[in-house]
């Protein structure tokens, strides 16, 4: 292959991970534009220049934070307490990470920039997303996590430059990522043969929600679900084998997991 | 705050955030082996991750007070539906969200 054929097919591949990436991302265009315009509106009207909005969405790229550090930038100088807080907002990432080990790596510098934009949504899609066989699997996350990055940055610089302009009717469309969220969790439960976990998940987070309120809830639910996930390992562990074999024995060669 | 507080304190927040990220990789790099333990949980711990997050997702709703848990279950409810219906992602997320739209700005 000369290296004008070869430019062509390399470019033929990053455009058909394009495609490919680009219907996942559509239900987050819709949220992280209005949940980033929101956030653009509200650093606006709290006083701030649409400068801000602009490099806080491409730098932390972490929609509750960013919430949250308007709320610190308008408070007492505290950069410890800055930081402690973000660690724990911000801890579910760390979940993430665990689970992405093998996924994100061996990409060179899209690596890189996998794992410095591994939002929620982000992740979720580049878990449970079927990526069909013929195309590259790191240029299909790259674009789920770039396209992303960029719905919230635009989101936030428009709601940051036309702030308190904008005006409408957009009640309730904050849902479409509580609607996202329910797809994946239903995609994942169907995809998998034993439920402990997904159950699980929701329950421990539900109790603790009820115990601690929506303000603290997620580290002791995430502690919560690796505490007992450790207890029941072996028994899971044992399930999740078993039942692999047996998925194994009457679908041969069904769909990649 | 002074303007160079102020890009202190936003830097902090990314130094941290991108500490949860980067983290796990940093701590099991990539040319030794993930110790089984781990590897377990990167197997299991997104299912519970994603039933965290729903419930993440409607930590503001009030089950207690009125009737405003109310849309929240029916549009879940219907994305439910539709997707096991159609399984078509785009259609399940769409519908309930619109239903949800309707919910809060007509009915309740």
């Amino acid at each position: 292959m000369t290296g004008e054929q070869f430019k062509i097919t390399k470019h033929r591949e990053i455009h058909r991970a394009f495609r490919a990436a680009f219907p996942h991302t559509i239900p987050i265009f819709a949220g992280f534009w209005f949940l980033g315009l929101t956030y653009g509106v509200y650093m606006n009207v709290s006083g701030f220049s649409f400068i801000y909005p602009m490099l806080m969405s491409v730098t932390i790229f972490a929609g509750s934070m960013e919430f949250v550090t308007v709320n610190l930038l308008l408070g007492a100088f505290n950069p410890l307490q800055a930081f402690a807080m973000t660690l724990m907002i911000n801890a579910r990432h760390l979940f993430y990470g665990i689970s992405m080990l093998e996924k994100y790596r061996g990409y060179g510098w899209r690596s890189f920039y996998l794992i410095f934009g591994m939002c929620d949504e982000s992740f979720s899609i580049n878990y449970t997303a079927m990526i069909p066989k013929d195309i590259d699997k790191g240029w299909f996350m790259f674009f789920v996590t770039a396209l992303n990055h960029f719905y919230w940055f635009f989101g936030a610089a428009l709601g940051g430059i036309f702030g308190s302009l904008i005006h409408f009717d957009t009640e309730g469309l904050d849902f479409v990522m509580t609607a996202m969220f329910v797809v994946i969790f239903l995609e994942q439960w169907l995809k998998e043969k034993n439920h402990v976990s997904s159950l699980l998940g929701l329950a421990l987070s539900l109790i603790c929600l009820i115990a601690f309120g929506g303000g603290n809830f997620i580290i002791p639910a995430m502690l919560a679900i690796l505490f007992l996930l450790t207890v029941i390992r072996r028994p899971l562990e044992v399930r999740i084998g078993l039942s692999a074999d047996i998925a194994k024995k009457t679908e041969k060669g069904g769909e990649q997991p | 705050m002074t303007v160079a507080q102020q890009v202190i304190t936003v830097a902090v927040v990314v130094l941290a955030t991108m500490l949860t990220r980067f983290l796990p990789f940093l701590v099991f790099p990539a040319g030794r082996p993930t110790p089984k333990y781990i590897q377990y949980l990167g197997k299991v711990l997104p299912s519970a991750v994603f039933g965290l997050l729903i419930i993440y997702c409607l930590k503001d709703v009030s089950i207690f007070t009125g009737n405003r848990a109310l849309p929240e279950l029916i549009s879940i409810a219907l994305v439910i539906i539709l997707h096991l219906w159609k399984r078509q992602m785009l259609l399940s997320i769409a519908g309930g969200t619109v239903c949800y739209m309707l919910l809060v700005q007509f009915v309740f």
